[in-house]
């Protein structure tokens, strides 16, 4: 292969150093974040102190699309050029990115109830985010289903390739159909439209979000190594004759 | 052709597929997607719809008025750029609910009024601290509804 981090070993050797390092910094970033945005904000002009929701849930919505992609991404590499880390990277990413579907989910419920009224809304926005939850779950379903890795590899990439279509749509479902969700305030055409003084601690919580994403599929990408290791030195041990390297 | 090409196309394949399927789904679908009407949309209709519909708009200034003090009806109008809807509704209003806010109703239309069961209220895309909402409303800069 030709990058270098294709490498297990190499991969291993870096990770390790990598997740301390990304791990304070998350925690650093998130503790001056959330700082701001509970006591270093101002209140919004319409919704007051409810708007506080937003710098936890925003960044949730945020992460539960780039996990997606993340895994979008991995699954197309694995998939084309077989190759294991791409693997293990997408099967890692799933539980990461449904843990912050589900906290998107869960934060605007509980934003929706005091500024909209209502905990939950068959809208556009609201509805395609609960697709992508069940995408996750399906996703990390099938690879639990089927033993043979290789084989579930190749099938959660395909279902993964398929639910990525979801990913634009939950994007632009703001701008394609009349919803209750708000449209976009960060990333869209002509600026943000949130005031530098809410702008600044959203951008820090979102990038304590990722830094923190980052750690963690790290994290779980060596323990899958270290699983799949193992298996293979119990199938060694057990056959020594026929042992394989998979 | 290379396996790891096959593959490649292979892949390309799934999720073009995938979107024209989902295109297709999605035009056929546009109407019903939207979460509600306009009242424009209501006025283009040649026949209004029946049953529960949801109509979303403005609450035109000035066009709230309450009932008498025992009850907690509520009649106002909702409104968009070129139509408008009169809307009756009865219990607890959401804490965004003012004149010019943005919301969305639901409830069965009888003689082109809407008789609500729920008001839901948008809020939109606009985040700022109430000074400068203030300020460059002064400076006639910027209008509640409007995108910054």
């Amino acid at each position: 292969m030709a990058f270098d981090l294709a490498n297990p070993q190499r991969f291993e050797k870096l990770a390790a150093r990598l997740v301390p390092l990304l791990t304070i910094a998350s925690g650093v970033t998130a503790l001056f974040g959330l700082y701001m945005a509970l006591f270093d904000s101002p209140a919004d002009y319409q919704q007051g102190d409810s708007v506080r929701i937003m710098y936890v849930h925003v960044p949730a919505a945020w992460m539960a699309l780039l996990c997606y992609s993340t895994m979008a991404i991995a699954s197309a590499i694995g998939f084309i050029f077989k190759h294991p880390l791409a693997d293990v990277a997408a099967k890692s990413a799933a539980p990461i990115g449904a843990a912050f579907t589900f906290l998107a989910l869960v934060t605007g419920s509980l934003w929706g109830k005091p500024m909209w009224g209502t905990w939950w809304a068959w809208d556009a926005r609201l509805t395609s985010v609960l697709i992508l939850f069940f995408l996750y779950i399906g996703y990390i379903a099938l690879w639990n289903a089927i033993d043979d890795k290789i084989r579930a590899a190749r099938l959660a990439a395909i279902v993964c390739l398929v639910g990525f279509i979801n990913i634009p749509i939950i994007k632009f479902s703001v701008d394609w159909w009349n919803s209750l969700h708000q449209p976009a305030s960060v990333l869209r055409a002509g600026g943000p439209t949130i005031h530098g003084s809410m702008l600044t601690p959203l951008i820090l919580m979102g990038a304590a979000y990722a830094l923190g994403f980052a750690a963690l599929l790290l994290v779980s990408m060596r323990g899958e190594l270290a699983e799949r290791r193992i298996a293979r030195l119990e199938q060694t041990a057990r056959a020594p004759s026929r042992a394989t390297v998979a | 052709m290379s396996k790891r090409r096959k593959r490649l196309i292979l892949a390309f394949g799934i999720v073009g597929i995938a979107a024209v399927a989902l295109a297709l789904t999605l035009t056929a679908l546009k109407s019903t997607v939207a979460y509600f009407y306009t009242p424009s949309d209501l006025r283009e209709l040649s026949s209004p719809p029946a049953g529960l519909i949801r109509l979303g708009g403005l609450v035109a200034p000035g066009s709230v008025k309450f009932g008498d003090d025992e009850s907690a009806a509520v009649n106002f109008i909702i409104r968009d750029e070129t139509a408008e809807t009169p809307v009756s509704y009865e219990g607890i209003l959401p804490d965004l609910f003012r004149e010019g806010q943005g919301v969305v109703v639901q409830g069965r239309l009888q003689h082109g009024r809407l008789i609500a069961s729920e008001v839901l209220a948008k809020h939109d895309e606009n985040y700022m601290p109430k000074e400068v909402a203030d300020a460059l409303k002064e400076q006639g800069r910027w209008k509640e509804g409007q995108s910054l």
